[in-house]
């Protein structure tokens, strides 16, 4: 057979058996062991009440680093697209430190600004606010992983649609709020809610970050995956694979989300790109 | 003067976009600002708008000075260069939008809106998408939506740019009729000079951030101010020495300057020339077919000159001795510019028998 026929179906088979070795056939055996002691060890270990709490934890804490990110990752890809100002080349590179920061560093970022060794620590401490080892301190240090999402997705999409109609906007006397709502955010609704969907995805299952500021109160400061590492260290091994089921089924879900997301925008930018 | 602008000085960093602009169109006008790209015409027309601030000088529009008026409240209508059309809404939607902005009643938006698309003949075609739309359509569109508000002045920025050129010279004829029904001034930028002579009452012609010569296309073509414009301004080729040709050996100094092909006539039998003591012996170089008339290269005592040559006449080729006759050229001192007749000729009865 000729060697041209060889190269494509050896790349297919490659990625193939590797896909399925190092993604899928982790998420199978999750599941397996999930379900391996029965339905009802695995309802017992979800419903559990620190479950529960987790759960609700992971919930607030992606709710939040979603609101706060795309408020103020719109706002930096705004101002980086739209305006000219001394230091938005260093701007722009910042939003990324999150991407190249290892997590655990920006946890212990936050312990030291407000933890016990920090000069603000007598302050907080007086007016009895608590953010590490508590909940501001989780969505804080989620926050700080997810930021970069939302304004790495934004500013190509702004920069390559360019300031024309807004400039037309604004000439016939359309003031911001008219401009953004009428003729910046149509442009960049599936972008953004693209970037939404991936910051989700990433805030939910956050463990570094979030495993340093958390201090690991079982029923106050745990999220979903810092529960799994308890459940698992504790050899309570169907508990922490069943609430590892729970991350895996919002992963496959915010996934699905995100191809429909794209089909969507891609079905659009036919039509109007053209 | 409607529009008009004092000492406009404008800077990008190290760039001079504008050096000193001043100039004014009265109302009613169509004017064009010409230059070739990087001259500073765009820029004036982001000043005008107010998408740019000049560093110092005043802008006027209506007698009022607006440096510190808003984009949005100068009354003006803006054509951008690719239209910026609002991708995501109607044809209607974007008539509308400066209508709606202004919370003109639904009624009465609707109104001018059909009204504007009757205007531009583009009835029926409210529902589409600018993604739906020819070159030329889309500039209708653009040019609909700048007038929705009633601006009194209408700035354009290469609106001809994106058009293919068949479509091109008709969009011409139908801006300059449309800016003269609506009675409103009208500014746009070209490098195009085609654009400019077909289309403009008035042009004015930029080159390196400074304003060379304001006038009608008739003008700039007859009396250019500045050898940029000469040579800008119709077809035109330079001379080192214009002492050397019968008829213009007079005078002292520098000698160079400019002709045109229409200055230049071509006899190729002997009778018939009524100047025999300033016609040149000229070879023709090469020729080439312009649909309606030969561009001819001629070569003069070693110079090179266009000149043009009827097809009605008995044909040239390359080659051929022939003679010429340069009855006008242009004398460049410095920054100025002279237009020189040939002496021989001016003492004809003091009649100039060839116009052009």
């Amino acid at each position: 057979m000729r060697k041209e026929v060889w190269i494509p179906r050896l790349l297919i088979a490659v990625s193939v058996l590797f896909i399925g070795v190092m993604l899928v056939l982790p998420l199978v055996v999750v599941l397996a062991e999930a379900f391996s002691s029965g339905l009802d060890a695995f309802l017992r270990a979800v419903t559990d009440p620190y479950t529960l709490k987790a759960l609700r934890l992971t919930l607030t804490a992606t709710v939040a680093a979603v609101l706060i990110n795309t408020l103020f990752g719109l706002t930096a890809a705004w101002a980086v697209t739209r305006f000219s100002f001394r230091g938005k080349g260093i701007l722009s590179t910042l939003i990324d430190i999150p991407f190249a920061v290892s997590p655990v560093i920006a946890g212990l970022v936050f312990i030291l600004i407000f933890g016990r060794i920090s000069p603000l620590h007598p302050f907080l401490d007086a007016h009895d606010i608590k953010v590490v080892f508590a909940e501001p301190g989780i969505i804080l240090a989620t926050v700080f992983v997810t930021f970069p999402f939302v304004a790495r997705e934004l500013i190509p999409t702004l920069e390559a649609r360019g300031t024309d109609e807004e400039q037309a906007a604004a000439l016939m006397g359309a003031g911001f709020v008219t401009i953004f709502r009428r003729v910046t955010f149509p442009h960049i609704r599936w972008a953004l809610l693209y970037s939404v969907i991936l910051c989700a995805a990433r805030a939910m299952g956050e463990f570094g970050a979030v495993s340093v500021v958390s201090g690991h109160l079982r029923g106050k400061t745990n999220t979903l995956s810092l529960h799994v590492e308890i459940l698992y260290s504790e050899y309570q091994f169907t508990a922490a694979f069943a609430v590892s089921a729970i991350l895996a089924a919002g992963a496959v879900l915010m996934l699905t989300a995100r191809n429909i997301v794209e089909y969507l925008a891609h079905k659009e930018d036919d039509f109007n790109v053209r | 003067m409607y529009v008009e602008l004092k000492n406009i000085n404008k800077a990008f960093g190290d760039v001079h976009a504008s050096r000193n602009v001043g100039f004014g169109i009265a109302r009613g006008v169509l004017a064009a600002l010409l230059g070739p790209s990087g001259s500073g015409k765009t820029t004036i027309l982001r000043m005008i708008a107010g998408l740019e601030r000049p560093d110092s000088g005043d802008i006027f529009i209506d007698g009022a000075r607006v440096n510190d008026v808003a984009p949005g409240r100068r009354g003006i209508g803006f054509v951008f260069q690719n239209y910026a059309l609002f991708r995501y809404m109607t044809v209607f939607d974007n008539i509308a939008f400066g209508l709606t902005v202004q919370k003109e009643p639904a009624a009465a938006v609707r109104r001018k809106v059909l009204e504007l698309l009757s205007l531009v003949g583009m009835e029926g075609m409210e529902k589409r998408y600018p993604a739906q739309l020819s070159g030329g359509q889309k500039q209708r569109v653009a040019f609909a939506r700048a007038l929705a508000p009633n601006p009194k002045l209408l700035l354009l920025d290469e609106p001809f740019a994106a058009i293919d050129a068949k479509v091109r010279k008709e969009l011409r004829a139908w801006l300059r009729d449309m800016i003269h029904r609506l009675g409103v001034t009208g500014i746009f930028v070209t490098h195009d000079q085609d654009d400019a002579v077909e289309t403009a009452d008035e042009i004015i012609v930029t080159n390196n951030g400074r304003i060379e010569q304001k006038g009608s296309p008739q003008m700039l073509y007859k009396a250019p101010a500045t050898p940029f414009v000469t040579s800008f301004i119709g077809s035109s080729a330079p001379l080192e020495n214009y002492r050397r040709l019968k008829g213009f050996e007079n005078g002292s100094g520098a000698a160079t300057g400019a002709v045109r092909p229409e200055f230049i006539k071509i006899y190729k039998e002997v009778d018939g020339i009524t100047y025999e003591n300033s016609v040149e012996e000229a070879v023709v170089e090469d020729t080439a077919f312009r649909g309606t008339y030969w561009e001819v290269s001629l070569k003069i005592k070693n110079m090179t000159l266009p000149a043009r040559y009827s097809l009605e006449k008995a044909p040239i080729a390359a080659g051929d001795k022939v003679k010429a006759l340069v009855y006008r050229l242009y004398a460049f001192d410095g920054d100025n510019v002279t237009l020189l007749e040939n002496r021989n000729l001016d003492t004809h009865n003091g009649a100039n028998r060839y116009s052009i």
